[in-house]
């Protein structure tokens, strides 16, 4: 079972929001369009929407980590 | 109550001690090595910059690193604005200092010692530049100094070695750590002045010493700066699971409980003023209570204060000192900030009821360090300790202080 996690390099970040919009299951944006992160594990289901999620990132500021 | 470690020696107001008094007092500096560091492991030593992370651990991941070169720096920025004790230090014990340092650097493999001193603080910088000169080399490491600017973010870790390396003064993306990456991209073991001091003395005279200056099963003394409605304000040196309540009446606080006492400092929290005389003073026991050391800032509110001004004063200033790299801290600590201070003005909208708590919580663990956590910290303990001051600022558009606060720097 796939234990990765998203996570978002704070200060590379500077809210387009692509991510949000491409796995909104695990990424939403705040009042300000930064990136709000479900740190639970992403799951099987939704490994490919992360994966594109993070390709995505125009200033490759989204990541996804194995759990520890 | 107190104990005198760090503090014990000529008095504190009479300049730097020299080499000669210290080493008179104390001994020559003690070697360092891996059994140092096994000593520290038994004397439970934790950092005092603020985190409260256990000293052998950190070096033992430092000096594990593989590289031919690390590095030691010591973290002198003190930018916490009513922390005083570690420019105490430097300024008066500056050969503790160095020693910790130097012992550090022998035990870790580190080749260099910076000397990351605050702008601001002038006494401390010629003292330790003056104990510099007294040593002539003789430590067998290379020691410098670097300025911290005045800013409170220039004492994170990963600032302080971004300030070192490149000249810029603000946290970096972490993963890599300084252990594994830090100053020049060499493992770098940062730590805070008080807590080289103290590997010092446990350099000389064991983790038992340290471990039986504590009481009732902490270990060691540790620095506190007790400021506000305070007889006696200043740095104490108390014996770690001290009740807060002993430590306030020896610098005469008046008998009647106080409004509140903020502990730790801005990256700390509110106590209700009757719960703070029990608790005691050390980390763990305060994490497990939901409070936290910190620094070992302590500063009384008195009753005629308001602690709703008080803390949007606070607030005003921490967003205002952030490093402004990261949008969750640049607007939302900065929207966190605008609504306590109307609310402090008593001009609050019902919106910003509603979105103070949202805010506040979307504040932790969003910034590239913990700036805005610490400042939620504060803003959730003052939402709890203050609720009834909270609610007369926001129904009845009053305030029950005359008087503006002593506690906030500007």
């Amino acid at each position: 079972m796939n234990a990765d996690r998203l996570s978002v390099d704070r200060i590379r970040c500077d809210g387009r929001g692509m991510c949000a919009d491409l796995i909104p299951e695990k990424i939403r944006l705040d009042d300000w369009g930064y990136p709000i992160v479900d740190a639970a594990p992403v799951g099987v289901e939704l490994i490919e929407h992360a994966r594109r999620a993070v390709a995505s990132c125009p200033v490759r500021a989204l990541r996804l980590e194995a759990m520890r | 109550m107190s104990r005198l470690a760090l503090l014990s020696g000529p008095s504190l107001g009479g300049g730097p001690e020299s080499l000669a008094d210290h080493q008179g007092r104390l001994g020559p500096t003690p070697p360092g090595g891996p059994a140092l560091v096994a000593e520290l492991e038994r004397s439970g030593l934790r950092g005092r910059g603020g985190a409260g992370f256990p000293v052998a651990v950190k070096w033992n991941a430092v000096a594990a690193r593989r590289a031919r070169r690390r590095v030691v720096l010591v973290n002198g920025a003190e930018g916490e604005p009513r922390s005083r004790k570690d420019r105490l230090l430097m300024g008066a014990r500056p050969h503790l200092v160095l020693d910790g340092a130097v012992i550090a650097a022998r035990s870790v493999g580190a080749g260099r010692v910076v000397l990351y001193v605050g702008a601001e603080h002038r006494t401390a910088r010629a003292a330790l530049e003056g104990a510099l000169r007294e040593r002539g080399g003789g430590d067998g490491v290379q020691v410098h100094l670097v300025t911290a600017p005045p800013r409170y973010v220039a004492g994170e870790e990963s600032a302080a070695v971004h300030c070192v390396s490149d000249g810029v003064a603000l946290p970096t993306a972490v993963p890599p750590r300084p252990f594994e990456h830090g100053v020049d991209g060499l493992p770098t073991l940062v730590q805070n002045v008080e807590t080289l001091a103290h590997v010092a003395l446990i350099a000389r005279f064991g983790w038992r010493w340290f471990h039986d200056n504590g009481i009732a099963g902490a270990a060691g003394t540790t620095l506190l700066t007790v400021s506000g409605a305070l007889q006696r304000p200043g740095v104490v040196e108390v014996a770690s699971g001290v009740e807060l309540g002993d430590v306030l009446d020896a610098a005469g606080m008046a008998p009647e409980a106080p409004a509140a006492v903020l502990l730790g400092g801005y990256f700390g929290g509110w106590v209700d003023g009757r719960a703070a005389p029990a608790l005691r003073v050390e980390p763990v026991a305060l994490q497990r209570v939901g409070q936290s050391l910190g620094c070992g800032v302590v500063a009384v509110l008195p009753r005629s204060e308001c602690g709703v001004v008080e803390t949007a004063r606070i607030m005003a200033y921490l967003a205002g000192q952030s490093a402004r790299q990261c949008g969750p801290c640049v607007f939302g600590l900065r929207a966190v900030a605008s609504c306590w201070e109307r609310v402090a003005r008593s001009t609050v909208t019902p919106q910003d009821l509603v979105r103070i708590d949202r805010w506040t919580a979307e504040l932790s663990g969003r910034g590239g360090c913990h700036h805005p956590d610490g400042a939620a910290s504060v803003g959730r303990s003052a939402l709890r300790v203050f609720s009834e001051e909270f609610a007369l600022h926001v129904e009845q558009r009053r305030c029950s202080s005359a008087a503006p606060s002593l506690l906030v720097a500007s």
